[in-house]
């Protein structure tokens, strides 16, 4: 597969030159890029709210802002992160740059489609921005919109409803394609289990992007019924269960974080063969895996209102369920530990965030039991101890698996190496920043530390200002690796096709890519993660 | 060493209609939402809910099921005379079944606004003064039906797109994959009907 | 373009199926005049299954499909139904 033939997708001109060839391109690279520019923009700017939050947070009292606009940002700051980038961030980004490769398709089955979902996307977070200016005010319900507040607040909560309904379907649609993709496109020979396990983990996620998003749009437009025409579902007045909406909402929103953690665990699955130079252990378990978590994923969606008011016997259904779904992420650790075993061990940066990723993925699993029983769950909920658990899972999990793909694929989308030494430094920054930031929660939460709280009590000063230090030890890490990107990109040096060894597809194309993937689509005749001597191999 | 055009024109039929199926799948579940509302409510204020259908129409009911089963047998028709090449079969049929939903639509017309003469639209008084299993019940009655006849309406544009791309040619008895695609929404649209009609109209 | 064998239904079939459910649909609506109390309410809710189900195989061609596309239905179906009765299983123990 000669790379002389063809332009790079960066440099291709088609029908539409310049800026243009870009917005109106429908080569799944370039929307991967497009994904990728609009989130990094939006997650450095939700980051920078939650900074805003930490600064308030140092000290107990006011210290830059009134309650009000605390409300507002920790609202925004949850829609934009779980809206906006951390669903469907990797699947967007790095789904649609390397789902046809290595598959070895040229393209996803519907390309039109995926530049429509990206201007979904782009819509629905300009409503989400724009939230914060319009009506009367930013809106102060939480990115979680309980009624009955969300039916009350003054607030612009109908501009957040309305985007957050225009990024579901954005969601819906890539799902949509990515299923029809890897059923109708892969190469010849590509049998499914010769499929590598990023497709799988797409696969999996795609399963749930299109059939539990729905049900938080159809609840969204319920709640707009109430705010405008008194509908009654959620209003204990008129007849209605508050309690039903929380059961509507965590319907989807509980398969939803399985939509974020199932692409990171994709990604680490990649990288854990290609830096052990061994193929992975255990490709059954992992794929079976896979779809028993987005399967069982469905049904534990109580654990979220324990202390509702929920009966006694769907309080013990959930967190039994909650238990068992716990299974199938454990195997997964045993077997990228078992994968690393006895490789040949590259610690490079994509490694050294996939390693950090099971570290803080398991830290955010644990805690995740602790509030799955029920008993410990009356201490802890709401409070700062879910916040800590969630953003170890989202953020330790599914955001170092990002930075883990940004390192392991950005040679290959951008033909540029980066710097080693900057990545590893920023590195430090992030997981010290990251822990410094986060852990002190878990204890200030078991102590009572309300989430979503502007003010708190002296006993809890000290955790909120390592904290606050932390989180600015962290936007450091995160603008260092920023930098060493795009430097990267203007005087990095030239990465060659294969800068790690791997054995995938993506690995056996230029980098970057040409701009329809491959000169001849392959024909696939062995296994994946094939590490055998080089005249053995069939790929 | 050809350069493969990256995006073919048309998309292999296969693939689209797995694409409409699965779109078909996210319809069902948006629908499910309001399903599982109306399950639970119907469960708590049996007694209500069955009062209150005494005000609809079961006749209208009735007549607008049998409309929208008509129509998704003349459109299932229309996909068979395209695959048959009989492209005059193909309009008659597509237009019959645009007609029976714009009668739908008549009706649905009819049944709402008698409502609102009478009071009864999410909000009034008149809703207001009912006990809450009767309330609710209206609620979902308009949530469910209004969302149900936004799709009648979409149904009914997608297949008007058909009428002219058949007339023009473009959809022919080689590439019918955008009418096999619309028949499958339409008969989402009838599908969902066939699940409200008993649900609302039916359990007096 | 048309690369795989279609199957085509035949103009009598569908008038047969058009046929076949209008008469359940009208022994559903006479059903609901004998009060039979919520029994009335599972036939009718069993009538109208039974519709929806010819609906997908025969009009919608489910029965001409490839496996997967009917396991996808089955499952779909399935799951929803899950959801709806693990509501209950809060709502029907409070």
């Amino acid at each position: 597969m000669g790379n002389e033939t063809q332009p790079s997708y960066l440099e291709y001109q088609g029908r539409h030159k310049g800026l243009a060839g870009w917005l109106l391109s429908t080569d799944h690279k370039r929307i991967g890029l497009l994904y990728l520019y609009s989130i990094v923009v939006f997650f450095f700017v939700a980051a920078f709210l939650g900074l805003l939050m930490r600064i308030e947070l140092i000290a107990p009292g006011k210290t830059i802002m009134e309650p009000q606009t605390y409300n507002g940002l920790f609202t925004i700051h949850g829609i934009i992160m779980i809206f906006v980038i951390v669903i469907p961030g990797l699947a967007a980004v790095f789904g649609n740059f390397f789902l046809p490769i290595l598959i070895g398709a040229r393209d996803v089955a519907f390309p039109k489609l995926n530049l429509f979902s990206w201007y979904l996307y782009i819509t629905g977070a300009v409503l989400g921005v724009m939230s914060q200016f319009m009506g009367s005010g930013p809106p102060d319900t939480g990115w979680t919109f309980y009624v009955p507040y969300s039916v009350e607040s003054a607030t612009s909560v109908i501009w957040a409803l309305t985007a957050a309904f225009i990024l579901g379907f954005s969601s819906i649609l890539t799902g949509l394609n990515f299923i029809v993709t890897i059923h109708r496109m892969r190469a010849p020979g590509m049998k499914w289990f010769r499929m590598p396990l990023f497709p799988w983990a797409l696969y999996a996620t795609a399963w749930i992007q299109v059939l539990a998003t729905p049900i938080v749009g159809i609840t969204l437009l319920m709640v707009i019924a109430e705010r405008v025409l008194n509908i009654g579902f959620f209003d204990p007045a008129l007849g209605g269960d508050p309690v039903l909406f929380q059961h509507l909402f965590w319907i989807y929103s509980h398969p939803a974080v399985y939509i974020m953690i199932l692409p990171a665990m994709g990604v680490v699955t990649e990288i854990f063969p290609t830096f052990s130079q061994k193929p992975v252990f255990g490709y059954g378990a992992i794929v079976v895996s896979s779809l028993a978590i987005a399967f069982v994923g469905y049904f534990v969606w109580g654990h979220h209102m324990f202390t509702s008011g929920m009966s006694y016997y769907a309080r013990w259904f959930f967190s039994f369920l909650t238990f068992i779904v716990a299974v199938p992420s454990a195997i997964k650790v045993f077997n990228w530990i078992s994968t690393m075993y006895g490789g040949s061990i590259d610690l490079k940066p994509p490694l050294l965030y996939a390693i950090s990723f099971i570290f803080l993925f398991m830290i955010g699993g644990f805690t995740g039991l602790v509030l799955g029983s029920l008993a410990t769950n009356v201490q802890t909920h709401d409070t700062a101890f879910v916040v800590a658990h969630f953003h170890y899972i989202i953020f330790g999990g599914m955001g170092f698996a990002f930075f883990a793909g940004m390192h392991y694929w950005y040679p290959k989308m951008f033909g540029k190496m980066y710097n080693n030494r900057v990545a590893n430094i920023a590195w430090g920054f992030n997981f010290v920043g990251f822990n410094l930031l986060y852990f002190p929660h878990f204890i200030i939460g078991i102590q009572g530390m309300p989430r979503r709280s502007y003010d708190y009590l002296p006993q809890f000063h000290t955790g909120h200002f390592l904290s606050t230090i932390g989180a600015f030890i962290l936007i450091a890490g995160l603008l260092l690796m920023l930098y060493n990107f795009i430097r990267a990109g203007r005087r990095g040096e030239k990465a060659p096709a294969n800068p790690w060894h791997g054995v995938t597809l993506e690995w056996k194309i230029p980098s970057p890519p040409p701009h329809e993937n491959f000169d001849e689509i392959p024909e696939i005749t062995s296994r994946p993660y094939f590490f055998g001597s080089k005249e053995k191999t069939n790929q | 060493m050809t350069v493969h055009p990256t995006h073919t024109e048309h998309i292999d039929s296969e693939t689209g209609k797995l694409g409409m199926w699965i779109f078909l799948f996210t319809e069902l579940f948006l629908f499910g939402g309001l399903f599982l509302v109306y399950a639970i409510f119907r469960a708590k204020y049996s007694p209500e809910f069955h009062h209150a259908a005494e005000e609809l129409n079961a006749f209208i009911g009735t007549i607008n099921t049998v409309f929208l089963l008509v129509s998704s047998m003349t459109v299932a028709g229309a996909l068979t005379a395209m695959q048959k090449g009989d492209r005059r079969m193909t309009l008659l049929l597509l237009t019959v079944t645009i007609m029976l939903a714009g009668l739908f639509m008549v009706n649905k017309y009819f049944e709402w606004s008698h409502k609102f003469e009478y009071g009864i639209f999410p909000g009034s008084p008149v809703l207001k003064n009912m006990p809450h299993g009767e309330l609710l019940f209206f609620g979902l009655y308009y949530m469910m039906t209004g969302l149900h006849a936004l799709h009648v309406l979409v149904g009914m544009v997608l297949l008007s797109i058909n009428v002219v791309k058949v007339k023009a040619g473009t959809v022919n008895s080689e590439r019918f994959l955008m009418l096999e695609n619309s028949a499958l929404y339409w008969h989402l649209v009838d599908l969902i009907w066939i699940f409200l009609f008993p649900l609302l109209y039916l359990i007096t | 373009m048309r690369d795989e064998k279609n199957h085509i239904s035949t103009y009598r079939s569908l008038v047969t199926v058009l046929v076949i459910l209008l008469a359940l649909t009208t022994i559903s609506v006479l059903i609901t005049g004998i009060h039979l109390g919520p029994v009335t309410v599972a036939v009718a809710l069993l009538i109208a299954s039974v519709k929806v189900a010819i609906v997908i195989t025969q009009f919608m061609h489910l029965k001409f499909e490839n496996l997967f596309l009917k396991l996808a239905v089955s499952g779909v179906f399935t799951l929803f139904v899950l959801v709806i009765v693990i509501t209950f299983i809060d709502y029907f123990f409070r």
